[in-house]
């Protein structure tokens, strides 16, 4: 039972079609990250989901509230105090004054911006500001947690301090879908994740799923080799050259063992090896795909 | 969070956030500042024409005492000396601590003064030329007690009535009605501008956005709205308490009903035209996407403001009852300024200012809406400026 559901998100502006039949499910506790070039439809399909804006068609189910919101780049007040926006912003969310004072002193202390709360916004480092929204999407203990790249900007200490804070968002059960291009991140991080290409939903489901359901693909080094000796080889597909070596998808249960005789008749066989591809890849290839079409 | 508790966390963010700006107390303070120096000019420019030193010379001393009481009776305080050295005397016209030198017998008086005579002076002394003459006559052809019949001739009085309600103070009050309408339109231009950048800057800072996920469109906008108009109305009534206090102080105005009638309307009308205006600058701040972008827009809407009321105010300086001042008073965008000025010049109608009243309030309803409408539709749009027509539609 997904804790929120996106089915069918259509948006158009004007005559560019922004979101085509975008869909994905999120389960309670799930990290789900949507992940895809710029202008793939991320932030559009975010504040659909915030309701901020109105789809064309398709819906957002969810039944919690309320959510907490981190929009991409920007979101305080450039010349408020970080802890007066925090307090501001939990009451909003109808905090009591002293619950939400003492929800915005944790989240300053736990994002480590403490020293930084009678500062206004824009004097902080821009990593700051980014932990300072990041507070400011979590003061109010939100159901729903959406994020539109939370890790843009952040040194490595700041990303392992945020993503710590979203496994133990999605431990606490709050479904957490963060946008982002950072791929080998969404997959350390990500239950699942979502690829997103020019508004349409490329790929969706589990990190090891997606990596490991692509067809059997080997990695074959060879010396002393003709460029492109692979591409006339039936029953597979040559999908590039990795450092030297070349990447190969079998098709329809091609026997490998086929594939490296005629490897070695092509060269000397320095490397034959089975390859797991990472996100990235996957990405790249899905990508990659989209634009040959 | 009730939709009531959501406006009223939002207006108390932007009441405290003004209150605490150093801008507040500066411009408060400044504006203060500029209204005591125009009190003491008045008070200066009325010592110049309520005030005369004479100096009396020779047979004219004796006249000093009857030339204080005459010259009292027009209005006219003369502080009168006596002039020993006429060569002093004359220093003195020249540096301007004496205004006339009085010489000579009552029937043929001598005046020197530096540049022109005082016209309220010159009338004393030209009475009390020709009393003198027509004395001597009335005692040289046997009239049996001249002093009475001067008595009687002297106790004549003739009967004013006005006719026109603008009447006596006219001026006075024209002057507190072109003061009042300066503060309005600069109060209400300066607070809607807020609304505007605040607007905009929530918009281009995307905390907008947070916000919304939080409460509603409107109620965000309304406790803006709320907020600001707040620090502006605490603002107008420190300036007008200040001003009423300080004119007071010099006796250039008597508190009376029309100053009490003049900050009331006041405050009515800053409300009516804020909530106006600041609803048509949200628009403009609402289709900006940088805080830069929301003056460029506002620019028209502004002189459009501006032309009217300087054209208003011309007119309520130059021909106060007429009918074009009364027809451009009684237009929405420019009643808030012109009509609480007719009101303080004490020259309106009561069916006029009802009328005033009922229009600004249609109109702000009718841009109220549309406000709210292009609110809702801009806010989230971000990228370039957004047109008047596609927030319309809602895209």
């Amino acid at each position: 039972m997904p804790a929120i559901e996106v089915a069918g998100l259509r948006k158009r502006f004007g005559d560019v079609v922004a979101l085509d039949d975008v869909g994905f499910t999120v389960g309670a506790g799930e990290l789900f990250g949507l992940v895809g070039p710029n202008g793939a439809g991320k932030t559009t399909t975010m504040r659909i989901m915030l309701g901020v804006l109105a789809a064309d068609a398709g819906e957002v189910r969810f039944g919690g509230d309320p959510i907490g919101y981190l929009p991409e780049g920007r979101g305080l007040y450039p010349r408020m105090k970080v802890r007066d926006q925090l307090v501001y912003l939990a009451r909003l969310h109808g905090l009591g004054i002293n619950d939400a004072c003492t929800a915005a002193e944790r989240w300053l202390v736990r994002l480590g911006i403490a020293h930084h709360r009678d500062d206004e916004a824009r004097r902080l480092s821009l990593g700051d500001q980014r932990r300072a929204q990041l507070a400011a999407a979590l003061v109010h203990d939100p159901a729903l947690l959406v994020l539109d790249e939370p890790f843009a900007g952040l040194d490595p200490v700041a990303v392992d301090v945020v993503s710590a804070v979203l496994r133990e968002q999605a431990a606490r059960g709050v479904p957490v879908v963060f946008a982002g291009d950072q791929l080998a991140l969404a997959e350390r991080l990500c239950d699942r994740v979502g690829i997103i290409r020019d508004g349409r939903m490329v790929a969706v489901g589990g990190v090891d799923e997606l990596t490991g359901g692509a067809g059997t693909r080997l990695r074959i080094g060879l010396d002393d080799s003709a460029p492109g000796w692979a591409r006339g080889l039936g029953g597979v597909r040559v999908l590039g050259d990795d450092g030297g070596a070349t990447l190969l998808e079998l098709v329809n249960g091609t026997d490998e063992q086929s594939v490296l005789r005629a490897a070695m008749a092509a060269g000397r066989v320095t490397e034959f090896s089975r390859h797991r591809p990472t996100l990235t890849e996957l990405f790249r290839t899905a990508i990659g795909e989209g634009h040959g079409r | 969070m009730t939709p009531a508790g959501a406006v009223r966390l939002v207006a108390e963010r932007e009441l405290t956030l003004r209150l605490r700006s150093r801008w507040f107390l500066l411009g408060t303070l400044a504006i203060i500042a500029v209204m005591a120096g125009y009190v003491l000019l008045q008070m200066s420019a009325g010592g110049g024409e309520g005030r005369s030193e004479v100096g009396f010379a020779g047979q004219a001393s004796v006249l000093g005492d009857r030339v204080t009481a005459e010259a009292h009776e027009l209005g006219l305080d003369v502080d009168a000396t006596t002039v020993v050295d006429m060569a002093a005397a004359h220093d003195d016209l020249a540096a301007g601590s004496l205004d006339a030198v009085v010489s000579g017998t009552a029937a043929e008086l001598r005046v020197q003064v530096a540049g022109e005579l005082n016209p309220r002076l010159r009338a004393v002394l030209t009475e009390l030329s020709r009393q003198e003459v027509l004395a001597a006559h009335l005692a040289r052809a046997g009239v049996p007690d001249p002093e009475a019949v001067m008595a009687e001739a002297n106790a004549t009085r003739i009967d004013v009535a006005a006719i026109d309600a603008v009447g006596t103070g006219g001026d006075q009050r024209v002057a507190i009605g072109v003061v009042v309408a300066l503060l309005l339109f600069l109060s209400i231009t300066a607070h809607a501008t807020f609304v505007a950048q605040g607007v905009a800057e929530e918009k281009s800072s995307r905390v907008v956005e947070v916000l919304l996920a939080a409460l509603r469109p409107w109620q965000l906008l309304l406790g803006k709205v709320i907020g600001i108009g707040l620090a502006g109305l605490i603002q107008l009534v420190a300036i007008a308490a200040a001003g009423i206090g300080l004119a007071a102080a010099a006796g250039l105005l008597t508190p009376s009903g029309v100053a009490v009638s003049t900050l009331v309307w006041g405050a009515v009308w800053y409300l009516l035209g804020f909530v106006l205006y600041a609803a048509l600058f949200a628009i403009a701040g609402a289709l900006a996407s940088r805080q830069e972008d929301a003056q460029a827009v506002l620019t028209p809407v502004t002189a459009v403001l501006v032309v009217g009321v300087v054209a208003g105010f011309t007119l309520l300086i130059v021909a106060p009852g007429g009918t074009a001042v009364s027809v451009l008073s009684l237009l929405p965008p420019l009643s808030p300024v012109l009509l609480p000025a007719r009101i303080a010049a004490g020259d309106v109608v009561s069916w006029q200012v009802a009328l005033a009243v009922g229009l600004t309030l249609a109109t702000t309803a009718l841009v109220g809406w549309l406000g709210g409408r292009i609110y809702r539709n801009a806010v989230p749009h971000t990228g370039s400026r957004m047109a008047l027509t596609t927030a319309l539609r809602g895209r």
